[in-house]
This record gives C-alpha cells, sequence and structure tokens, in this order.
C-alpha cells in the first residue's frame, strides 16, 4: 500500500465488491443454459421424382420394422431384446462377406485389421460385403420419437463402431473427428472408404 | 502440543482480498458462456437420449423446428404442435419457414443449411414425418435430430 502523508487515503470501499459480483453471478448462473446444439445427424434422400425401380438382393438388406405399440421386428422376427443386441446383429450383417468373389470385396477385407476380421463371418444368407450392406427400418406413424432415436443411434453406433475400429480409435474418438483438420479428414475418409454408411429410412405406414 | 499453542498465536484469518477477482472470473465465465433465449418455446421439450451424437460444425446453418404437445393445453389442445420462431405452423407451411431461413444465409450456403428437430421423445413418429417430407420437398436435407448425451452404464 502506498502511504499518503498529507492527505487521507482516497479509497474507495471496496469491501462489497464482492457481493455485487455475487448477485451477478448469480443472476447469470439462473438465467444461463448451456447450449447444447449436439444430436443424430441424418441426409434426407433427394425429394421424389419418378419411382426407379432398384433391384437390390434380399439378402443384403438388414430390415428393422416398428410398429404402434413400439414393437419390433427384425428380419421378420419379432426382437424383444434390449437394443443394444440389436446393434451387434446390425454389425454382424455389415461385417458379413457372404460372397468374395470380387477383387473389390478380396481387398476390402485384407484392408480392416486383424480385430475386426474376426468379426467377420461368411454366412451366405446375409450380405455380401460390407459394400453392399444395407439396413432399412421402417417405423409406423404410431412409433414413439423415442424408440425411432434409439434404434437410429443403435444403427449409428454399429456403423462408427466399426469405422473407428477401423482407424484403430474408440467410438467416442471417431465422432470428435474434425472435419476441417486435414489429417483428422483423412483418417474419417479412410476410416469410410469401402463402407458406406447405407441406412434407409422408409416413410412411415399411415 | 505446546508445538500448537505456539501456531495459535499467528493470525487465523484468510485472506479475502482476491475472493472478488474470483468472483469477477466466474461471473465473466458466465455471462461469455450465457446464450439468451430468443424465443419462448411454447411446447414441452424432453429431447431424447442417444451415444451417437454429433457436433454441428458451423451454428449459424442451423435452424431450429421444435415439436412437442403445447404447454397450454388449455387453449391449443392436447395435439403435438410444430412450433417455427415464435407461431405454431402446419407441416406444409414449413416450406415458407424454409425459404425465409435460407434467404438470410449467403447464396453459397444456402445448400448447407441444417435444420435442427427438437422433439419431445412423447410425440409420435406420423407428425415427424409429416415435417420431414416436407423438409425433402423444400430442399432441407439436413436433419439433426436434437438429443442428449445419454450415460452407459
Amino acid at each position: 500500500m502506498a502511504r499518503n502523508k498529507d492527505r487521507g487515503t482516497p479509497e474507495v470501499n471496496s469491501g462489497s465488491m464482492a457481493d455485487i459480483a455475487f448477485l451477478l453471478l448469480i443472476f447469470f448462473l439462473v438465467t444461463t443454459t448451456i447450449a447444447n446444439d449436439k444430436g443424430i445427424l441424418m441426409q434426407l434422400p433427394p425429394p421424389p421424382e419418378e419411382e426407379i425401380e432398384i433391384k437390390l438382393q434380399e439378402r443384403n438388406i438388414f430390415k428393422i420394422l416398428a410398429n404402434s405399440n413400439d414393437q419390433l421386428l427384425v428380419e421378420n422376427e419379432p426382437f424383444g431384446r434390449p437394443i443394444s443386441e440389436l446393434k451387434e446383429m446390425v454389425k454382424d450383417h455389415i461385417l458379413n462377406f457372404g460372397k468374395l468373389s470380387s477383387t473389390e470385396t478380396i481387398d476390402l477385407y485384407n484392408s480392416l485389421p486383424g480385430s475386426l476380421k474376426s468379426q467377420v463371418k461368411q454366412d451366405p444368407s446375409s450380405s455380401d460385403s460390407p459394400g453392399d450392406a444395407i439396413v432399412s427400418f421402417k417405423a409406423n406413424r404410431g412409433t414413439s420419437y423415442k424408440l425411432y432415436i434409439d434404434v437410429l443411434d443403435a444403427l449409428h453406433s454399429a456403423y462408427n463402431e466399426i469405422y473407428a475400429e477401423r482407424i484403430g480409435i474408440t467410438a467416442e474418438e471417431f465422432l470428435q473427428l474434425d472435419q476441417s483438420d486435414d489429417l483428422q479428414k483423412r483418417a474419417y475418409k479412410q476410416a469410410r472408404a469401402g463402407i458406406p454408411k447405407a441406412i434407409s429410412i422408409a416413410e412411415p405406414d399411415k | 502440543m505446546s508445538k500448537f499453542k505456539k501456531n495459535s498465536k499467528a493470525s487465523q484469518e484468510i485472506p479475502t482480498a482476491a475472493l472478488p477477482d474470483i468472483i469477477f472470473m466466474l461471473l465473466f465465465f458466465f455471462m461469455v458462456t450465457t446464450v439468451m433465449r430468443e424465443q419462448e418455446i411454447l411446447v414441452k421439450q424432453i429431447l431424447p437420449k442417444a451415444e451417437q451424437l454429433s457436433k454441428i460444425q458451423k451454428k449459424s446453418l442451423v435452424s431450429h423446428i421444435y415439436i412437442g404437445e403445447p404447454k397450454n393445453i388449455g387453449i391449443y389442445g392436447e395435439e403435438p404442435k410444430i412450433q417455427t420462431n415464435d407461431v405454431f405452423v402446419e407441416p406444409d407451411e414449413l416450406t415458407l419457414f424454409v425459404n425465409q431461413e435460407k434467404d438470410k444465409l449467403s447464396e453459397a450456403e444456402r445448400d448447407r443449411i441444417t435444420m435442427a428437430l427438437n422433439i419431445d421423445s412423447e410425440v409420435k413418429m406420423g407428425i415427424v414425418s409429416d415435417v420431414e417430407q416436407t423438409l425433402r420437398k423444400s430442399n432441407a436435407r439436413k436433419l439433426l435430430y436434437k438429443s442428449l448425451k445419454s450415460v452407459k452404464d
């Protein structure tokens, strides 16, 4: 403290400064809503012009149906188990190599790391290769939005876990890859190469 | 014991001179992070929980649509409604809203508009799909289903 000899110290009483600051702090604490701009991203298909018939092999499509009672029908069988098991089924479907015929699929298989290779099955009745696999989800107009998000979340996590494992990171880290960073974008592209995220959301039944 | 007695003579006051500074620091943090609500949300909003959340890359490209049961059931009824800005709209009126939002953006960014759907978890899929179909037709095809982070057990 500088000593003032001739005059009395012209100090502002700052004892209550903390109280004032507290008051303001509490006001902002109460009014604050930390913005959460997070969610599941999805791209809608372009508007329908003409119905195009696309021939797809039945075995490549993994079908999930939901009815208005929030019950699921997975691959034509009622599904009464927790959603986390659905994720494993979807992963099995994507990672299935039913036909190892074309060079592309063989290259894709060879590009997979060992941890994913061990999960690969060769079931001829399931999808031909990860590049061909499609997951289709169709809800009913009476299905609850919560179930819709749960299933969508499971589908995305099945894909993201495969992508993440392919470049040796966790699914959490994969989601946080920054697209504006070149190095991270390359990792992202490398993870997704050859395995498109083919999630098809059909228009709900009336 | 004698050792402690000696010490007890020393001043035991905690210096509080830096307290206002600390409080100010906290205050500035909250002032900076605070986003004042621009609009009043007229529908119930309990967002669903999910794990696979992505962050929005650019916030200026996002427009919000709220769907849920109206908070004021007496006036608006119990059926879920769609809210944009401050008014309720019908699903087919959303095209207008999309165009208004697109006009706010620069030409190059118009195609990258993201519609954030804030949908209450109790809403049925019917109204959601009506909204999706309209957005699809109005060429706002990037959707973000707003949801909260669920805790893994």
